[in-house]
């Protein structure tokens, strides 16, 4: 049976995040904690494999016990397993130990509940929003790189191999490859189910898998947590509000209003710029 | 996969569903505790007092852990004018040790509660609606959901899903309430710093004071506001009658933009932020308006039942009791292996035994008092007539005293209808608060 495995990361929501007016960190306190939208797309798409072609899914999150309720929420929906990679030396990692730490789990995890077909990421996270995680296991992993999928086209089981679409800034592209392969997921690969009430009572009852530091058998802990993370924030700050100077024409009827628009810009030296010397023509209304 | 049954389902993790749910589990029963929201209390909003004594006797070892705001050590009343107040009060050291009540927010506290009935073994299934209650002749034995796959069955159902009930309604022992049954209360939570609040109402650190205010404030309509005092933020309310508001076509927040103009609000709120605003439905039908409390593998509990007492402003305590109780009576009858009404009823006799049955007998009348006097009259010319009297009696502008009360008097006698209309008025006020 194919055996996928699905990151997902617990970050805050941030529609409700606010920023410390004086010290411009955020203030996560009191921040509801949300799975990472993008890696629920990425679970939707395993569960839908295995729904066609039968599978085992694994869920892992690195993060703070309380991460506990994505992976209860990731099992409600259909995933078999949850791990929950968690110590406080894995605290303060960037992209670089994160992926050391997740490939390294991926590995146990195909040690324990076997080899591993298809890894599963989200395009970025909604806080750190760096998108590097993904091709960082893959690299690790010796994993075909699929990024910015927004369609799984074909999955042939037999012959192990799967087509899918990126999502490219001029077009789409198509791409087949071999598994095992590591995809990052876009929104637009497909719409999340809601758990079923058996889904629900199960992730009522589950207790997600923890993994220590102390559980992995060849960790380098120099690569790991704060330590392990050569990435220093050396700044940052809230963008100023720029007061807005333009004029809004309020309680004017559209027609006049584009008439007003047009002589205003006339008065500017728009024109000039892109060579409109000629004569004004009258707007027909 | 074969049909799991559990031995109860409580639907609704309000502080009356909760209870039920840690109470049973608690003893070993299999629950599912079931809400609607995200998360219990996501969606919950209540005044903000919460009393010790009831929740002491649910949780003997916990409740001082409950997240709560401020102890209260002093209570307000006002009687408001237009832009004036009749104050009355009562603050005492004693209310602190052991300590009689809180202050509370009901995400913090409904959350907490919930969890503590899920560490005593109740299953937590939230962001799920009960649609309806699944039945077998006149028997409940499970409730339907909205989920896929969604039917969930037990040998007792706890239907504790509030004011609305839907299940209370699927089961035709509810019907919709009455306009003059409920009242409308809106509310807003107002961030202030912590030093702002401790000075403008003469507090220190955890010390808290709770203001009920009615009169002018209410526009001429029967309804009660609050003022209470949270740790870095203020609960600032009103509820009135929904017959009142349809009738005056009055939209709530109206009512509440106008409460936070007076000048006895106005200075205590003043440069706070609005951080939250929301509404609710209370139950004011009072004992009249109680449905059957249990039947063939069912209780009824909380609001959902009408078990508020609004006099006191007290629901939450009334609401964990009920849960509690009707969680004994489902463990008795898991014990009898019976649970049809004949064991169920045991709930039944519980509150009729406690102060909650005594409590709202006691003013039965009350809502056929509010419901029949002109609303006017007791929430606007007599609170005002009062206010008048007393600015009288305070102002010294040379007139003899013995004219003075002569004018005081008459404020009262005019405002009720002459002597004998105040009069009348007292006898009845009285009966409705003595049953
Ligand atoms: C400027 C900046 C400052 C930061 N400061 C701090 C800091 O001070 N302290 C701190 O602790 N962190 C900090 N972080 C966050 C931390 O570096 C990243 O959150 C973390 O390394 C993961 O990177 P990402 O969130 O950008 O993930 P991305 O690379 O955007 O994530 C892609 C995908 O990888 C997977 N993934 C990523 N992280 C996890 C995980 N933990 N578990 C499971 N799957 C995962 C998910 O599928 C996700 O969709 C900061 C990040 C940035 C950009
Ligand atoms: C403005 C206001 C001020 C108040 N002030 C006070 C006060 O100061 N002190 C006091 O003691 N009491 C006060 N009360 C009364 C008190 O809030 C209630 O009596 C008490 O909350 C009742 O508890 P309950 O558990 O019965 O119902 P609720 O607290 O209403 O809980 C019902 C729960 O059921 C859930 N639910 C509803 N329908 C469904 C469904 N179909 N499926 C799943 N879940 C569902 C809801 O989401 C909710 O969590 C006040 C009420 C209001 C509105």
């Amino acid at each position: 049976m194919l055996h996928i495995v699905v990151c997902v990361k617990q970050v805050p929501d941030s529609r409700e995040i606010r920023i410390h007016p004086k010290t411009n960190t955020l203030i996560r306190q009191g921040v509801p904690a949300i799975a990472n939208f993008y890696d629920m797309h990425g679970l939707e798409e395993a569960l839908r494999i295995k729904d066609q072609h039968g599978a085992r899914i694994t869920v892992i999150t690195m993060g703070p016990p309380p991460a506990e309720k994505t992976l209860k929420e990731c099992i409600s929906l259909g995933a078999d397993e949850a791990i929950l990679v968690t110590d406080r030396k894995f605290a303060g990692a960037d992209t670089l130990a994160t992926s050391y730490v997740l490939a390294k789990a991926i590995q146990k995890a195909a040690e324990e509940f076997g080899p591993v077909d298809l890894v599963f990421c989200g395009k970025q996270t909604l806080d750190g929003d760096t998108g590097q995680v993904g091709p960082g296991i893959a690299c690790r992993l010796d994993l075909e790189q699929l990024t910015y999928v927004e369609k799984v086209v074909r999955l042939d089981v037999e012959k192990r191999r799967i087509t899918v679409h990126r999502h490219l800034e001029d077009g789409v592209e198509v791409v087949e490859t071999r598994l095992p392969a590591l995809i990052t997921a876009l929104q637009e690969m497909n719409k999340v189910r809601r758990a079923s009430l058996p889904g629900m009572i199960r992730a009522a009852r589950y207790k997600p898998i923890v993994w220590t530091v102390k559980d992995f058998s060849d960790i380098d802990v120099s690569k790991i947590g704060l330590k392990g993370s050569p990435t220093i924030v050396a700044k940052s700050w809230v963008p100023e509000q720029k007061p807005v100077d333009g004029e809004i024409l309020e309680d004017t009827p559209p027609e006049e209003a584009a008439r007003q628009l047009v002589d205003k810009l006339w008065e500017t030296e728009l024109p000039e710029k892109l060579g409109w010397d000629a004569e004004r023509e009258e707007v027909a209304p | 996969m074969a049909q799991e049954k559990f031995d109860a389902i409580v639907v609704g993790a309000g502080p009356a569903g909760s209870a039920a749910a840690y109470t049973m589990a608690k003893a070993g029963l299999s629950v599912v505790l079931l809400e609607r929201g995200e998360f219990p209390g996501a969606k919950n909003l209540f005044g903000g007092v919460l009393y010790r004594k009831q929740l002491e006797e649910i949780l003997p070892d916990k409740w001082k852990k409950a997240p709560v705001e401020r102890r209260v050590v002093e209570q307000r009343i006002w009687l408001m004018g237009e832009e004036s107040a009749v104050t009355l009060g009562h603050r005492n050291e004693a209310y602190k040790e052991p300590v009689n009540c809180w202050t509370a927010l009901r995400v913090k506290f409904d959350q907490w509660f919930a969890d503590q009935a899920v560490e005593a073994g109740a299953l937590p299934i939230y962001s799920t609606v009960a649609t309806e209650l699944i039945t077998e002749g006149d028997r409940v034995i499970g409730v339907r959901t909205d989920r896929e796959d969604g039917d969930l069955y037990a040998d007792a159902v706890i239907i504790a899903d509030g004011v609305n009930s839907l299940l209370g309604k699927s089961l035709g022992i509810h019907r919709e309430w009455k306009p003059d049954e409920v009242s409308l209360a809106v509310k807003e939570v107002i961030a202030l710093p912590r030093e702002k609040i401790e000075d403008r109402f003469n507090l220190e650190k955890d010390e808290g004071v709770t203001i009920e205010f009615f009169g002018k404030t209410s526009l001429g309509m029967a309804g009660m506001g609050f003022l209470y005092t949270n740790k870095d933020t203020l609960s600032l309310g009103i509820g009135v009658m929904v017959n009142h508001l349809k009738k005056k076509k009055i939209k709530p927040y109206e009512i509440l933009d106008h409460v936070k103009k007076h000048p006895m609000i106005r200075r205590l709120i003043e440069g706070g932020e609005v951080k939250e605003y929301s509404g609710h439905l209370i139950p004011e039908g009072g004992w009249n308006s109680v449905p059957p409390l249990s039947g063939n593998g069912w209780c009824i509990v909380g609001d959902a039942a009408q078990l508020v007492n609004f006099v006191h402003r007290e629901g939450s305590n009334l609401a964990m009791t009920s849960g509690r109780y009707a969680g004994e009576a489902v463990i008795e009858a898991k014990k009898r292996g019976d649970f049809s009404q004949e064991t169920l009823s045991l709930y039944d006799e519980k509150i009729h035994q406690s102060f909650i049955r005594k409590d709202l007998v006691k003013y039965k009348g009350m809502h056929e008092f509010l419901k029949e006097e002109d609303p006017d009259l007791l929430f606007n010319r007599l609170p005002q007539a009062a206010n008048q009297a007393l600015y009288e009696l305070f102002l010294v502008d040379g007139v003899p005293k013995g004219e003075k009360q002569k004018k005081m008097l008459n404020y009262l006698k005019e405002a009720g209808g002459g002597a004998w209309g105040l009069a009348k008025l007292g006898i009845k006020g009285w009966r409705a608060m003595n049953g």
